[in-house]
């Protein structure tokens, strides 16, 4: 079974580990492969955590130039990848801290709110509802929305949604505990819910049926 | 079960990590409760718009930037 080869990890390595090694040889032309492969991601958690075009570029630069230079210090216990990312978010904070001179930053802050623990736009979404919105208009929305996001929730959300790393590898990366990102990764799911309910809710008149099981008695939700 | 409950288990169940009975449970409550009906469908459908979407272009150049920046920290080092 695939599966199990893949966690044995002897019989099916990762494609990366031949690519690292091929750099680690002195072959620079595997390391443009792995480049190409992650830059985007890359780019994409830099925004995420700086929200900030330039800075994001530079820390895509610096990410991909760190990891080349500590090559040697990979252990390949860890995926090539999730140790990129690693590198990633460490560049990332330290931007954001160079640019708030003498205040700290850590993922850790602005947590305290308690919005979105309880759903309360509970209206029904549009079949489509991006269809309603042109692809500038809607890559808007979705930035504006995940921008107001507290920044330990954005990047749990960011890493394990979008990025597709698993539960496990977010704690590694972030260096938070499994239940810490659970817990953040529900809070931002409905936070973010909950904004996108203003933009892709069913418009009133469009309803194609009655409320039915809708209008039966509220959340129950203690808090 | 009660909508905390449900609440509670929401990403275990978006995320198939709960075991087939804990799934027909969560499923029933769903059959009969359409607010949590609507939570568990928006927020799935959070997560797949996010997933789909590319919400930050990557500047154009930035590649062959770092391209040659590698390529000259490889002629110092390599």
């Amino acid at each position: 079974m695939t599966t199990i080869q893949s966690v044995a990890g002897e019989l099916e390595p990762h494609p990366d580990v031949a690519l690292v090694e091929r750099v680690r040889g002195g072959d620079v032309s595997a390391y443009d492969t792995l480049v190409r492969k992650y830059e985007r991601q890359i780019f994409r958690i830099s925004q995420h955590i700086t929200q900030n075009r330039e800075d994001a570029e530079d820390v895509m630069q610096d990410a991909f130039l760190k990891a080349y230079e500590k090559l040697d210090q990979f252990q390949g216990n860890s995926k090539f990848y999730t140790w990129l990312v690693r590198i990633a978010v460490n560049e990332s904070l330290m931007r954001l801290r160079k640019r708030r001179t003498g205040k700290m930053v850590s993922i850790d802050e602005d947590l305290e709110t308690e919005e979105g623990t309880v759903p309360r736009d509970l209206a029904d979404w549009a079949p489509d509802p991006e269809q309603n919105y042109n692809q500038a208009e809607l890559a808007e929305i979705l930035r504006k929305t995940i921008q107001g996001l507290p920044q330990g929730f954005r990047v749990v959300f960011a890493l394990r949604d979008v990025e597709g790393l698993s539960t496990e590898e977010t704690a590694e990366t972030l260096g938070l505990s499994i239940p810490a990102v659970k817990s953040r990764l529900l809070r931002a799911r409905l936070q973010l819910r909950e904004r996108l309910s203003r933009y892709f809710r069913r418009k009133t008149g469009a309803k194609e049926t009655g409320p039915g099981e809708m209008g039966r008695g509220e959340m129950r939700v203690e808090k | 079960m009660t909508c905390t409950e449900f609440l509670a288990l929401l990403d275990d169940l978006i995320d198939d990590s709960i075991s087939a009975e804990m799934r027909a449970e969560l499923e029933q409550h769903l059959h009969k409760c359409g607010h949590c009906e609507v939570v568990f469908n928006t927020t799935r459908k959070t997560i797949e718009i996010y997933r789909s979407h590319e919400i930050y272009d990557m500047p154009t150049g930035l590649r062959e930037r770092l391209h040659a920046a590698i390529m000259a920290r490889c002629k110092n080092g390599c």
